[in-house]
């Protein structure tokens, strides 16, 4: 292996990694045996703590709303962001000023500020200025959907102005108008390339559902919080739902590089059709 | 206006309280991260394994669950303390937490600063003859650390943010202050939200903008 800081190593240096991969395997064992000792004081290894994460009603009680809880939030404000990502990131891209200052100051204001506030704000504040409290769900939405929809905004933006000048020139020199540039050819181009980053956006809006725990909204953590005053393993089942984040997380980043690799797949295929017409016409 | 200056006293201590956990996070996320990138980019397998392994960890996991993890996990069920005072102890826990989840992103970031070095400059470095050391001292990382001030601005603005996170476990910073008063002073609500909301963006432009002009002054023309 070759990288910039290593030359690709000869003899002595195999050795000497070999060496080292070694001595450093021992001590990451003696840690992860540190950590185990240190459990094993506490009692964390008993079965009774660990027995409850795998038992049909606990998962039934508390897991599966749990999960259902964070991805119900998570789908929900999503979707909402993608369209305030959507609107205010063209509102951004407005030939109008009265229609591009506000929608870039709604942005950057959003996008400055902890989503924590945003969501006490909704929450705690919601029956001071509507009369009503709302739901705790709703203020997880709401709080996310403004903090990534900006987030969103910003990409959706910097994915249209990455799209090539010519592409729109040639669009306008046909003689298509604002809204159908946007339209037929912009967007189509700028949402393959943006999907990735959307995605991973998504990973984050996923992971911050989580702040719902602080308002009671019952998601994951909150559920955690439950099981270890149920069954005192708060340690386990931690552990578990870390666990159950990880892999939701996982599997949408797996499905970002999937459809990064598509559209680049797709985008050789345009490219080299461009070249076929070329060559015939 | 007149509710935020009543509790003026209360809402600075809180956001006191924002900037120390930031600023303390921040540097030991830093030292930390930067321990971790080393062992994400040494010729040893096992070390790029294991701090890979702790940084897709700790990336997936939300901050929520590290602090309450740190708080519950650690403190309470596990012992770890750091002083008698509840409200010191909370303090660090939850700085505990923050730079367990910080350095996994810094050390991305530095990560990627020294992919962006281009592999000739290392190539010709060794052709002339500089060690390991060398290489690393005034060819490889002066580039790096160039390309790393952006994305460490962007982790450290995160961070400002994601202090607020300490409300979990009752660390009295701006969040929760203004939960507080917004139940306390409920015709004034809008007001509170954005007085807190005006000093996170008091707290995190600057330093948006600081970050933004030392990338620029340092960057590294290619």
């Amino acid at each position: 292996m070759s990288s910039v800081l290593y030359d690709a190593p000869g003899p002595r240096a195999r050795t000497r990694n070999r060496v080292l991969a070694a001595v450093f395997t021992v001590v990451l064992l003696a840690l992860a045996y540190f950590v185990y000792v240190k459990f094993d004081e506490k009692g964390q290894w008993a079965a009774e703590k660990w027995k409850p994460l795998v038992q049909g009603d606990v998962w039934r009680t508390y897991l599966i709303p749990g999960i259902r809880g964070t991805v119900t939030a998570a789908l929900a404000a999503g979707v909402l962001a993608l369209v305030f990502g959507a609107v205010f990131g063209l509102g951004r891209l407005s030939d109008h000023w009265w229609v591009r200052l506000p929608a870039g100051a709604v942005v950057e204001f959003f996008r400055a500020i902890p989503l924590l506030i945003l969501i006490f704000f909704a929450f705690f504040g919601s029956f001071a200025v509507l009369g009503v409290t709302i739901s705790a769900f709703a203020a997880v939405v709401f709080g996310l959907t403004l903090y990534n929809g900006s987030v969103i905004a910003e990409i959706v933006r910097a994915g249209v102005l990455a799209v090539p000048r010519g592409q729109w020139e040639a669009a306008y020199a046909i003689g298509l108008r604002k809204g159908a540039v946007m339209r037929l050819i912009l967007l189509p181009q700028s949402v393959r390339s943006m999907l990735p980053v959307l995605i991973s956006q998504l990973v984050v809006l996923l992971k911050d559902s989580a702040l719902g725990y602080i308002i009671a909204y019952i998601e994951l953590l909150h559920q955690t919080d439950q099981i270890g005053a149920q069954f005192g393993n708060i340690v386990p089942a931690s552990i578990l739902v870390a666990g159950i984040y990880i892999a939701l997380n996982l599997t949408l980043g797996w499905l970002a590089t999937v459809v990064e690799r598509h559209s680049r797949r797709r985008g050789q295929r345009v490219l080299h059709a461009d070249q076929q017409a070329l060559e015939t016409a | 206006m007149g509710a935020l200056l009543d509790h003026r006293d209360e809402i600075l201590a809180a956001f006191w309280l924002n900037v120390k956990l930031s600023a303390v996070s921040a540097v030991g996320a830093l030292v930390f991260g930067l321990l971790l990138a080393a062992l994400r980019v040494s010729p040893v397998s096992v070390l790029r394994t294991a701090a890979g392994g702790y940084v897709t960890v700790l990336r997936n996991t939300p901050l929520t669950l590290v602090i309450f993890f740190a708080a519950f996990g650690l403190g309470a069920e596990l012992g770890v303390k750091f002083s008698d005072t509840i409200t010191t102890n909370n303090f660090w826990l939850a700085v505990l937490g923050l730079v367990a989840y910080t350095s996994a992103f810094v050390c991305e970031a530095i990560r990627s600063g020294i992919n962006t070095v281009p592999v000739g400059q290392a190539e010709a470095a060794r052709a002339v003859g500089l060690t390991f050391a060398q290489s690393l001292r005034m060819i490889i990382l002066p580039q790096a650390l160039r390309a790393v001030v952006a994305p460490l601005g962007s982790v450290l603005i995160a961070l400002i943010k994601n202090t607020t996170i300490a409300a979990t476990i009752g660390v009295g910073e701006a969040a929760l202050v203004m939960r507080e008063l917004i139940e306390t002073e409920s015709n004034a609500v809008f007001a509170i939200f954005l007085g807190i909301a005006f000093g996170f963006i008091v707290l995190t432009l600057p330093t948006g903008l600081f970050f933004g002009w030392l990338a620029r002054r340092v960057s590294v023309l290619r």
